[in-house]
């Protein structure tokens, strides 16, 4: 069932539309991701959800009431900053009871109900300190228990990682996570960061210069890219120019070799010009099994990553990527060399040439 | 010490000579009222004297009350242009520095032209109104010192996110501004009041022009007609601009939570 739901909705600053024609429905509990690079519109529709812009143009509506027009005070929306955006003059527990004190609950209720969130975000030692005497993990945490402690009806998070290091990044995005499963919350969250998208979310909406250009699981989004765009920003990619040759069998040219598509070219022509996406990692050394595609490519480079082994391979004018996993006993190619490389026909990602 | 750092001492040492020559001159002539000794017979006669109690209780009062209305003009405008209007900002700063190039006795003639006896609102005819005439007139110098004080620290703060937070957990404007927005420029709002203290405390144009008995007048008549008490005035009026300031770096370097975010 639809909780939330964005109609046509434009917002213009000037002459310049920041977010073109956006339609989109939210399930009840559903944690969707707004992905795209800076300046597609991303924030500027969470902070329309939020209540601090006006759309020029659309509806929006929570659990089919229309909230287009109310103000951000009165969504009850819970809202996680960037920036923390901690109150600097209140302690963590008066930081976090701020809603609860807002909306005129009792003393006790409200110690008990900054007690379990507290709790929930595992720092109920830190009631006393001021948010300047905490890490910028902490505060996040406190953020996001301060916008979750008056039950909010969605929880909207713009970019709440890209201030912390790594490892605090990974950590708390995995308990981000966890405690919107728990309180089963519909949770809208906004990043740049694809690898962020793809481990948190149920649902990923990829957007570009105002309007959507995917929304998907995870999954989808990576296999199936449905536009270059999606396919070159999330995730890496090899992008080759090729020539559908029979669109109803999925075969396309690339270079002079045929390979084939697992299904058919969707509204292409025989001569049309397609982009042929391949992931590194679907690419592996060796002979084509059964059906599977392959191509004789040059090595122009071997990167050792660790647990993977990069190789830079040239096929005609075109260069490529594969990984291969570094495994000991078997020694990588040497720069100069040809070699074949394989890759079954679920992996070829086709798509317009922009 | 190398040739460059022994100048820097130099220019220190003389700069610091060119400003506490006079002021230890006048300190130390200040002290000469009794003949053939030091003592602090020139303070001691200025507190005494009834009129120096009346004169700066009455700019005390007046800059107090200064205070309380630039502030109630100056932090909703400072806000609400930074978090509604940042367009307007220019216009708005130009409109505060004004009183910094129009002349203190341009203000008070067009005061005067405006409000006195024969005009619709004749301010000027009371003692009452002569006294709010000049406190707004007192206001419209203290503008640009509060509005600067109070826009920076609203700017170090993050006003527009610490109030789109406080406004997604369901606060009003007026909480916003009393419960988060003004704990959290208190440096600032401090700064521009004893920087404006300070001001109103001295101020002689106005005052004289107004014929208000105010400290300012009263420094310059002790001048004109005594030995003494100006040097000793003159000392303390230094040393209580000097403690503003004190004060202001006490307030301002205090280890706010603000400042540390």
């Amino acid at each position: 069932m639809t909780f939330l739901e964005l109609e046509g909705v434009r917002k213009a600053f000037g002459a310049a539309a920041v977010v073109k024609d956006f339609s989109l429905a939210v399930e009840r509990g559903e944690f969707l991701t707004f992905l795209g690079p800076s300046g597609c519109g991303k924030t500027t529709i969470l902070r329309m959800i939020a209540g601090f812009e006006a759309p020029t143009a659309g509806a929006i509506r929570i659990a089919g009431r229309d909230v287009t027009h109310l103000s951000a005070s009165r969504r009850a929306i819970g809202m996680v900053f960037q920036a923390y955006a901690l109150f600097p003059n209140m302690t963590v527990e008066r930081n976090i009871g701020f809603g609860l004190k807002v909306a005129g609950k009792p003393a006790a209720e409200i110690a008990a109900r900054v007690a379990e969130m507290l709790a929930l975000i595992k720092l109920p030692d830190l009631a006393h300190r001021y948010p300047h005497q905490l890490s910028g993990g902490q505060q996040q945490r406190v953020s996001l228990a301060r916008a979750l402690a008056p039950n909010p009806q969605i929880l909207l998070l713009d970019e709440p990682l890209s201030a912390l290091d790594a490892r605090i990044r990974v950590a708390l995005r995995e308990e981000i996570r966890a405690l919107q499963r728990r309180l089963g919350v519909t949770t809208i969250f906004v990043t740049h960061d694809q690898e962020e998208a793809l481990s948190i979310s149920d649902r990923i909406v990829v957007m570009n210069e105002g309007a959507i250009e995917q929304a998907g699981t995870p999954s989808d989004i990576y296999n199936r890219p449905k536009t270059r765009f999606v396919a070159s920003f999330v995730g890496t990619l090899n992008m080759l120019d090729g020539g559908v040759v029979d669109p109803a069998s999925g075969v396309i040219r690339l270079g002079g070799t045929t390979i084939f598509a697992r299904a058919p070219i969707a509204g292409a022509t025989a001569g049309d010009k397609r982009t042929v996406a391949l992931r590194p990692e679907a690419l592996r050394l060796g002979l084509a099994g059964d059906g599977d595609n392959a191509l004789n490519v040059v090595v122009e480079d071997v990167s050792f990553l660790g647990a993977v082994v990069r190789l830079k391979v040239r096929h005609g004018d075109e260069s490529l990527h594969v990984d291969t996993f570094n495994v000991g006993a078997a020694a990588p190619p040497r720069q100069g060399e040809t070699v074949t490389v394989a890759f079954s026909r679920d992996d070829v990602i086709v798509v317009d040439v922009d | 010490m190398s040739r460059g750092r022994l100048g820097a001492w130099v220019a220190v040492g003389l700069g610091a000579v060119y400003f506490l020559a006079p002021l230890v001159a006048t300190f130390e002539f200040s002290l000469r009222m009794r003949r053939g000794e030091y003592s602090f017979d020139a303070y001691r006669a200025v507190f005494a004297s009834g009129d120096f109690q009346s004169a700066f209780l009455y700019s005390a009062a007046l800059a107090l009350a200064t205070i309380a209305v630039v502030a109630a003009i100056v932090v909703p405008t400072a806000y609400f242009v930074r978090l509604r209007l940042p367009r307007l900002a220019g216009i708005v700063e130009f409109i505060t520095l004004l009183p910094l190039v129009i002349p203190a006795i341009v203000l008070v003639f067009g005061f005067i032209r405006l409000y006195g006896s024969s005009s619709i609102l004749p301010l000027t005819a009371t003692s009452l109104g002569a006294d709010a005439l000049l406190m707004f007139g007192y206001v419209g110098l203290g503008l640009p010192y509060m509005y600067r004080a109070v826009d920076t620290a609203l700017q170090a703060i993050d006003a527009r996110t610490l109030t789109e937070a406080a406004q997604s957990q369901g606060a009003g404007p007026v909480r916003i501004l009393i419960e988060i927005i003004l704990p959290n420029i208190r440096s600032g709002l401090l700064s521009g009041a004893f920087l404006t203290f300070a001001i109103v405390i001295g101020e002689f144009t106005m005052a004289s022009l107004l014929d208000r008995p105010a400290f300012g007048p009263y420094l310059q008549r002790i001048g004109a007609s005594r030995a003494y008490e100006p040097s000793a005035l003159a000392i303390m009026a230094f040393a209580l601009t000097w403690a503003c300031l004190g004060l202001i770096q006490l307030v301002g370097g205090a280890p706010s939570a603000a400042a540390k975010r």
